[in-house]
């Protein structure tokens, strides 16, 4: 008999290699208690979190929790249900409502997770001989929706106009295109240049999906993302989201203003074939989209929080992900995955919680100490994250 | 240029620059295991034989494809 974990071999051989160096496994860290958005127990130490992308810090607001409990309370614990069937409460609906307000967009569909909304729009409305055109750097989500689909699937040189355009012009005549893109790429933190890239999909008679998972609620004057900031987002036919970053719970949704977008409903398989989200998850998603709106104040604490670590993480010696600050994602290059491992252990030694990313989730096989920001990190926290960097660095090698 | 021996001539030429390990090229070449590629190789290569021959090979294809001789084949279809 074959066995059919064979395949994982290597993997195994390399975390067991890793980890016999007595190093803490970095995929297996337990948060015991978490006091608020940036601060958590974990190994009985108290730990600054600096990897959650709880961008806007929502997760302990009292408006949110309360009405949570209260659609706990009137509506119970889940829905058991499709949204197709018995799952669609008052309570999606609103949630929905907020996401249409919120975006200024005519209609909004809520999903389970942001990895089931990439999963259903992109397989569904790219069909056998449309084409899909998505830069290589693109979210798992983003390639797992093309592969659950039929369309013919295109990649460009990540970032790159040229190569997008070349590629947009030699699909044949007549044949449907789907451009997919992301406002913020999450490896690096560093955003698309959209303008211009939605300009030549436009010309090119091309639909445009934009992914603003990691802008929303942060990026644009009202929070939409990377597409408002760049004063392109009339011209983006869907955008994909998600509940569980700046909102902070879970869930996932597309917004659009397509005149056809409600017949999706019945012909994307991942919204039919799952249940809804549970009635205090949708509750707290609407109420906490109906407060980012008015976040102005916290996106720019989270700018100043933003531009701080990446000048104080520049100064120390780090080489980054971006020249200047982009996002409220910084991301620290590490030499190679041992390096990694062993800066991410020092840093939680000195009370820091970061994400090590490794290939195959990383452009060009790098290593990456990922650290997202929150608008509740106080200045003061920020300067200790530097502190615990330096510290950290010093121990580690990692810089001089 | 629709004569596939120059295909393959063109192909080898667009192959040169990436192959750093000097391995010898013939049609049996596999661009994984021969060439030692990595996927963000495999995308630099795929994308100067795109605009070497202004065509588009999809991802789909380029499943189908793990040696040069494949490749040229490949071409010489999308060129009709």
């Amino acid at each position: 008999m074959t066995d059919l974990f064979s395949k994982f071999d290597p993997l195994i051989e390399q975390r067991e290699s890793l980890l016999s160096t007595g190093l803490t496994d970095p995929f297996n860290l337990v948060m015991e208690r978490v006091e608020s958005p940036t601060v958590a127990i974990c190994n009985g130490r108290r730990t600054i979190l600096l990897g959650t992308y709880n961008y806007m810090g929502m997760t302990f607001d009292p408006d949110v929790i309360a009405a949570g409990k209260q659609a706990l309370d009137e509506y119970g614990s889940g829905t058991t249900g499709s949204r197709v069937l018995n799952g669609t409460y008052a309570g999606h609906k609103a949630c929905e409502e907020a996401l249409k307000t919120f975006y200024a967009m005519d209609h909004a569909m809520v999903f389970a997770t942001g990895y089931q909304a990439n999963l259903g729009i992109i397989s569904t409305i790219a069909g056998k001989d449309d084409y899909i055109v998505l830069d290589i750097d693109s979210h798992a989500s983003i390639y797992d929706g093309c592969a659950l689909g039929n369309a013919n699937i295109v990649p460009f040189r990540h970032n790159d106009v040229d190569a997008l355009e070349k590629r947009l012009k030699r699909i044949p005549e007549g044949a449907g295109k789907l451009v997919v893109l992301e406002g913020v790429y999450s490896m690096l933190g560093d955003i698309a240049p959209l303008k211009e890239m939605v300009a030549v999909c436009k010309a090119a008679g091309a639909m445009v999906l934009v992914d603003e998972a990691h802008s929303m609620g942060f990026i644009g004057e009202n929070g939409r993302g990377v597409a408002e900031a760049q004063g392109c987002i009339d011209d983006v036919d869907f955008i994909i989201g998600t509940f569980s970053k700046s909102v902070g719970t879970v869930g996932g949704f597309c917004v659009s203003n397509h005149p056809k977008f409600e017949i999706l409903r019945l012909v994307c398989r991942p919204y039919v074939f799952t249940a809804s989200l549970p009635p205090s998850v949708v509750a707290t998603a609407a109420t906490s989209i109906g407060k980012l709106m008015h976040g102005a104040d916290k996106r720019a604490h989270l700018w100043q929080n933003s531009q701080k670590l990446h000048a104080g993480l520049k100064a120390l010696g780090f080489t980054l992900g971006t020249d200047t600050p982009q996002s409220a994602i910084i991301a620290v290059i590490m030499p190679d995955l041992e390096k990694g491992a062993m800066m991410w252990e020092a840093l939680l030694h000195e009370g820091l919680y970061v994400n090590l990313a490794r290939p195959p989730a990383t452009p060009a096989n790098m290593t990456l100490l990922r650290c997202s920001l929150c608008a509740e990190h106080s200045a003061e926290q920020v300067d200790q994250i530097l502190g615990m960097f330096e510290a950290a660095g010093r121990a580690t090698g990692c810089i001089g | 240029m629709t004569d596939k021996a120059e295909i393959d001539a063109t192909v080898k030429a667009v192959i040169e620059p990436f192959n750093k390990k000097g391995v010898a090229i013939n049609d049996d070449t596999r661009f994984a295991q021969d060439l030692e590629w990595d996927s963000l190789t495999v995308l630099d290569f795929v994308a100067s034989i795109e605009d070497e021959f202004d065509i588009l090979i999809t991802m789909n294809q380029q499943a189908e494809i793990e040696n040069v001789g494949q490749l040229v084949d490949a071409i010489e279809k999308l060129i009709g």
